[in-house]
């Protein structure tokens, strides 16, 4: 097993389809016996597409179902229904044993550098158990070269493959959790939150790497952030997420230059920008309401009760998310 | 002269010159090294540096929360002329909750899980102001539609779990206001969040301190924020002050390599997409083995000779808008 350098790719079908993809959570009630009184539907007919090759964000407010959208691809969380094709093969649908070449395949880097790695394993064995759990150790020589080589491809020295992850920082941890998503020599690497609880020095480093990592690999990359300058920075297009469903997908530049649904227009007005001078000069707006529950959705449009446009038809009609002149997608009635 | 009554300028908390050690396996550290701070009525004042350079031991040590291991090793934090480190635990605790109030980033960790909102929200009205059960009630549902908490009343009798983080956490805010306190600390208080929340609990607090004049201490790494929200920001690095100065100079001309460094680090909306980050080389000091000198220096840019031997003590700066700009470093006299 080794890392390969990927050539920019001639093959331009897309690396994963997501169709129609929804997850709904059962609300139960009852201590001893428990009925099922309605669902959560915390992604709701979610439908997008990765190129080899490139970074998409999904971004939405926190509870939007970002996650449960990202734990459903790595088939992590059971589908209520919709289709997730990769690299050509329907996986919705396989067995634990069919889905194991895919696994390898379909990486995540977690949040928490602290907490996603085990105080009493060495960074050797972190980094190589993916290896082992897949039977692809080899014999011990082969094992210490590949982790070594990892560790260098993460920028952390191959003598330091003794330590436990105590010994580490914060943004070296998070290369160690980056250098174990990459043992299997993914295609696919799921980021969900995973510069977040890195101060900015260490999340510059972290930022660096993955795009270094993309270039000389040719990963692709499903990211989720809150942090909206982070995701301008890396990404080539962006979902925007309310609400279990998608809003707007668009390119970095039609997205951030213009966005479209008024929900994205809204998220990137409250983006604080790092210069006292220009806040004391912007209207400082908050969306007015709250988020609806994804327990009770509002009919219609799930933004309209929050919309300054919302038209009497947005109370009725769901907008289909559709295709805009310039190849966006919307999902607005406007 | 005559002694002024109680001046609306005077500082409201005053942190001088202090100290704060642990004793852990790998020796003493000390997470807080000889820092001053100051704060006035009705300011927002940002707290910032990486992590582990003290900004929240600084914060428990304003509350007397500070654990078994460590110790004050000197200073003094006084808030409306009180030592608060001279007090018992008794006082304290009569203060905390009280007259200074606290925003933890974890708003689920910090509410019990087991308790109905309407209880955790209404028992410290019941406590500090001897209020009865229905009265205090009645208050608490007041402070959730203070917090755009719709259907106050409801909400009263659900549990955490119902809530979204982001409503958890305006929960927390309006139990920190219950008592009317004179100074909010929040540390990191919207880190979990996504923007539109986070721009809903900040501009909350933010018009609390303009209504009230209650002072904010804000803990973030988030520089947006800051530019935002705060008019004063100091800077840590490895248990001291390292620069302050109000937010405008503090961006405009920072006068230490150290916030240098940390402003040229985060992406912007306006940077070029992609390119490569400045980051700021080297690794986070060790609190237990720092080196002699500008504790800084084995990762500035500008390093020279002085630096590796002597501390640069906190000193008024040059070249600033602000009169009160100051910073620690031989290289910006
Ligand atoms: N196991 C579960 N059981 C019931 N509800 C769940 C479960 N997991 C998630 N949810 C609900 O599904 C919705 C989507 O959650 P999800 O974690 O995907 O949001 P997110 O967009 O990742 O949010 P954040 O930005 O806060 O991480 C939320 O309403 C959440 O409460
Ligand atoms: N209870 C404790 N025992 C031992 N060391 C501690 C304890 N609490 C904090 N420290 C140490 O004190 C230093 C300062 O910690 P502190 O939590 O104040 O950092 P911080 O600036 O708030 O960082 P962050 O931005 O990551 O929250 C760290 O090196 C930390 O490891
Ligand atoms: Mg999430
Ligand atoms: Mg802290």
């Amino acid at each position: 097993m080794a890392t390969r350098e990927r050539e920019p790719t001639m093959n331009d079908a897309p690396l994963l389809e997501v169709t129609d993809l929804s997850v709904h959570f059962p609300v139960t009630e009852g201590v001893v016996r428990q009925r099922t009184i309605g669902a959560v539907r915390a992604v709701d007919g979610v439908s997008f597409t990765l190129r080899r090759g490139e970074t998409f964000s999904l971004v939405g407010e926190s509870g939007c179902g970002k996650s449960t959208t990202a734990m459903a691809v790595l088939r992590m969380q059971p589908l209520t229904g919709g289709r997730i094709v990769f690299d050509g093969t329907d996986i919705t649908t396989l067995t634990p044993a069919a889905m194991r070449p895919f696994r390898r395949r379909i990486q995540m880097v977690y949040q928490d550098p602290y907490g996603s790695l085990n105080p009493r394993m060495t960074v050797r064995d972190i980094i190589g158990e993916p290896l082992v759990v897949h039977g692809l150790a080899g014999d011990r020589k082969t094992y210490a070269a590949r982790v070594a080589e990892l560790m260098e491809l993460v920028g952390l020295l191959p003598a330091m493959a003794g330590r436990y992850p105590h010994e580490f920082s914060g943004g070296q941890r998070q290369r160690i959790g980056i250098a174990r998503a990459l043992a299997l020599d993914p295609d696919l690497v799921v980021c969900d939150e995973a510069v977040s609880a890195l101060d900015v020095s260490i999340q510059a480093q972290v930022l660096n790497l993955l795009m270094d990592l993309q270039q000389r690999l040719g990963l692709t990359y499903l990211f989720i952030s809150h942090d909206l300058s982070v995701v301008r920075h890396l990404s080539d297009r962006i979902g925007v997420m309310y609400l279990g469903r998608i809003v707007e997908v668009a390119t970095r530049d039609d997205l951030f230059g213009a966005p479209q649904h008024p929900y994205t227009r809204a998220l990137l007005d409250a983006v604080p920008i790092p210069s006292p001078e220009r806040e004391a000069e912007r209207p400082h707006r908050v969306i007015p309401g709250e988020v609806p529950s994804a327990r009770n959705p509002p009919p219609g449009c799930p933004f309209h009760p929050r919309c300054p446009h919302a038209l009497p038809q947005c109370r009725t009609d769901a907008p289909a998310l559709s295709a805009r002149p310039d190849g966006r997608l919307v999902a607005c009635h406007l | 002269m005559m002694t002024a009554p109680a001046d609306q300028t005077a500082p409201l908390l005053e942190i001088e010159d202090l100290s704060v050690a642990f004793r852990t396996e790998r020796g003493l550290v000390r997470a807080v090294d000889g820092a001053n701070l100051t704060l006035r009525a009705g300011e927002t004042l940002a707290l910032v540096g990486e992590s582990g350079s003290g900004k929240s031991v600084t914060a428990l040590s304003i509350l007397g929360l500070l654990g078994d291991n460590a110790r004050v090793e000197r200073g003094r934090i006084l808030f409306e002329g009180e030592d608060l480190l001279r007090l018992d635990r008794r006082a304290l605790r009569g203060i905390r909750g009280h007259r200074i109030s606290m925003i933890f980033q974890e708003p689920m960790s910090s509410l019990n899980p087991v308790l109905t909102i309407g209880r955790q929200v209404a028992e410290p009205i019941r406590l500090h102001q001897g209020r009865s059960w229905p009265e205090a009630l009645d208050q608490a549902a007041e402070l959730l539609a203070r917090v755009a908490i719709p259907d106050p009343r409801e909400r009263l009798a659900q549990y955490p779990h119902h809530f979204s983080g982001g409503m958890r956490q305006r929960v927390m805010i309006a139990m920190a206001l219950a008592c009317q306190p004179r100074l909010i600390i929040a540390d990191e208080p919207t880190t979990a969040l996504d923007v539109t929340v986070q721009a809903q609990i900040l501009e909350l607090l933010k018009t609390l301190t303009r209504e009230t004049g209650a002072a904010l201490l804000l803990i973030t790494h988030d520089l947006g924020v800051v530019a935002r929200y705060a008019e004063r920001v100091a800077v840590m690095y490895a248990g001291r002050i390292v620069e302050s100065a109000s937010a405008r100079a503090l961006y405009g001309t920072p006068r230490h390599p150290y916030t240098e460094g940390l402003m040229a680090s985060v992406p912007s909306l306006t940077g070029e997409p992609r390119a490569r980050l400045l980051t700021i080389s080297g690794q986070p000091p060790d609190l237990a083995d720092l080196p002699p000198g500008c504790a800084f220096a084995p990762r500035c840019p500008h390093v020279h000779e002085l630096c590796r031997g002597t501390v640069p003590a906190l000193q008024p700066a040059t070249g600033t808008s602000d009169r009160d700009h100051r910073s620690a470093c031989h290289g910006y006299p």
